[in-house]
């Protein structure tokens, strides 16, 4: 086994602010590691920053070997970096189809000439796409996978939290970041999506890395996982070890 | 079979309100419009895809103008609403798809007509339309810096100064014929010569038939680009750039580079249909051009609906008709569009015609 992500020494600041204090972390390819910590103790800005959305202070992040730091978030993605948002990005006037294909940009043709005049081909490429989203929303959950032409405003919450892990997933990246898949939905929900999630996980030989507030769904999933608070990380193991931990319990699990 | 219906009916009722004289044969014809646009509303849509939709439409427009033969003014206002159409059709690809704010719509309406004056002495007049829209293109791209580095209400702001820079650049430059504007020779394409009357046998039909011609194929040539863009990969970055950006770019959609290709494939259409409409008046100043008539083409895109190329087919003939054939509304016509517009924007906000949602299975 050898670490997909690497980062060093990882720094973001805000004015005064240091939102991401010099960060080590690497997670090991085909893994799920869990990212926990209270409220504004820098979690998403990490990904933020992983994803190029933000361009790190500091430090470095090696992706599969390759250093990615300053990269833009297309860049990013073209490596293949994949990720949900805390607060559902959809674009809801959009069908489910229209959302996955935005999904899958980076295995597309955008070529001008070719999308307004090959019509066959182009076509094909469609059917394809067609064939490979209902296969995708099948695994989660089959009746989704009917709906593919509906509006995205118009399905459930917990579809839609569907539908943007797959269109996180559907152009198959290495490394997919998932932002508090749970919020919003209540706990049977988020145990069905978690399976589906590891099911899908196991056959494509995925590494997530997940942030989540609810620590069942920490315990059961990632094999590691990282606390951070004031955007520093405290701790650093299996569930079980770092729930023990002091420091972590005075932070983030409340201590007794 | 109902869509051959409405088509024939659409034609006629379009027939008896361009002939129509008296104020109040208008007004009743008026009211009936506005009966069958509410039981339309009501009515549920017909199943499966219109494909038929397209080819009626035409067939209704060559019937109505073969209808309308010796009617100067009438063939006039058509073929205006076949080149506000053409216009609205870039418009749509910059603001309904990509999300661009562009009130600078008549603007570059103006560089294809300038364009037009300049060079129709010296080239192929075929030639000349090309220039018209390529040179609107090229003008865009002085303001892409500010378009793409700015969002929403600024870059709107940066296409309302430039309309206005347009307007004085106009008037104070000499070459250009300051106030006073530019004659334009008669089109010519081929053995074509468009200002003389047709003379067919028996058939005998005013000179604007021609431009209506190639006005028609204009827009069916822009629809039929505007339609495959709008239902293919590029359609559909072009929406996630609209709808979100920090979203679409997380998943490798070059936001600036869509707004950019967006921003100049319209604007090329708007300039080819200002070269065209130049030809057709023989005669063009600053006042043509002005910051409200860029309005108008706006007011055309959010009343027929944002994104739908049929629905601004449909506002721009009530947006050209309408203060034409109603003279009581003429002084005010642009105080009636605002408020056109407002009401849209609180009772029907996705226009007269809301655009589909995109099915790309079929």
């Amino acid at each position: 086994m050898s670490a997909l992500l690497e980062c060093r020494r990882l720094t973001r600041r805000f004015g005064g602010l240091v939102a991401l204090e010099s960060l080590d972390l690497s997670v090991e390819q085909g893994s799920v590691l869990g990212l926990i910590g209270p409220n504004g103790s820098g979690k998403t800005t990490f990904f933020n920053v992983l994803t190029g959305l933000f361009p790190a202070s500091a430090g470095e992040i090696r992706f599969d070997g390759a250093a990615v730091a300053g990269f833009s978030p297309q860049q990013i993605y073209r490596a293949g970096i994949a990720r949900t948002f805390q607060r559902s990005r959809l674009c809801l006037p959009l069908s489910i189809f229209d959302n996955l294909l935005i999904g899958n940009h980076r295995r597309l043709d955008h070529r001008l000439v070719f999308n307004l005049f090959s019509r066959r081909a182009l076509r094909r490429q469609l059917d394809e796409n067609i064939a490979e989203a209902r296969a995708l929303l099948a695994a989660f959950d089959p009746p989704l996978a009917g709906q593919l032409f509906e509006p995205a405003g118009r399905i459930s919450m917990i579809n839609r939290r569907r539908v943007e892990v797959c269109r996180a997933l559907i152009s198959r990246p290495r490394l997919l970041l998932l932002d508090e898949p749970s919020a919003g939905m209540t706990h049977d929900e988020t145990v069905r999506l978690m399976d589906d999630i590891l099911g899908v996980q196991q056959k494509l030989g995925l590494t997530i890395i997940l942030i989540e507030h609810e620590m069942s769904v920490i315990e059961r999933i990632t094999q590691r996982c990282a606390v951070l608070n004031y955007g520093r990380k405290i701790a650093e193991g299996a569930y079980a070890e770092v729930a023990r931990d002091r420091q972590v319990r005075q932070a983030y699990l409340g201590l007794e | 079979m109902r869509a051959a219906a409405v088509a024939i009916a659409a034609t006629a009722f379009a027939w008896l309100l361009l002939r129509a004289e008296s104020q109040a044969a208008i007004g009743a014809l008026l009211l009936l419009a506005v009966a069958a646009g509410l039981l339309a509303a009501r009515m549920r849509p017909a199943a499966g895809r219109a494909t038929l939709a397209a080819p009626l439409a035409i067939a209704g427009l060559i019937a109505l103008a073969l209808l309308l033969r010796e009617d100067d003014f009438s063939l006039l206002l058509v073929t205006r609403v076949l080149l506000v159409t053409a216009a609205c059709l870039g418009l749509n690809v910059q603001f309904g798809y990509a999300g661009v704010m562009n009130f600078a719509g008549a603007s570059f309406f103006g560089v294809g007509g300038y364009t037009a004056a300049v060079l129709a002495e010296r080239m192929p007049h075929l030639l000349v339309l090309l220039c018209g829209g390529l040179a609107a293109a090229a003008v865009g791209t002085v303001l892409l810096i500010p378009v793409v580095r700015t969002r929403g209400h600024y870059a709107a702001l940066v296409t309302i100064a430039f309309a206005l820079l347009f307007r004085t650049f106009l008037e104070v430059n000499d070459t250009l014929g300051g106030p006073q504007g530019l004659k334009l020779p008669e089109l010519r394409i081929g053995p074509l010569h468009f200002n003389d009357a047709i003379e067919l046998g028996p058939f005998e039909g005013s000179f604007y038939l021609r431009y209506a011609a190639l006005a028609l194929l204009l827009v069916a040539i822009f629809f039929t680009l505007v339609r495959r863009l709008e239902r293919s990969f590029v359609g559909v970055a072009l929406d996630a750039v609209r709808l979100d950006e920090l979203a679409a770019s997380t998943f490798g959609v070059d936001v600036a580079r869509w707004k950019i290709v967006a921003f100049t494939l319209g604007n090329f259409a708007i300039g080819v249909a200002g070269a065209v409409s130049a030809f057709m008046i023989g005669f063009i100043a600053p006042n043509n051009y002005t910051f409200a008539e860029s309005l108008i083409l706006v007011s055309v895109l959010l009343l027929g609906g944002i994104g739908n190329p049929w629905g601004l087919a449909l506002a721009s003939a009530i947006v050209i008709v309408l203060p034409e054939k109603l003279q009581v509304i003429q002084e005010y016509r642009f105080l009636l569009f605002a408020a056109m517009v407002i009401l849209i924007l609180i009772f029907r906000p996705a226009g007269l015609v809301p655009r589909p949602v995109r099915r790309l299975d079929r």
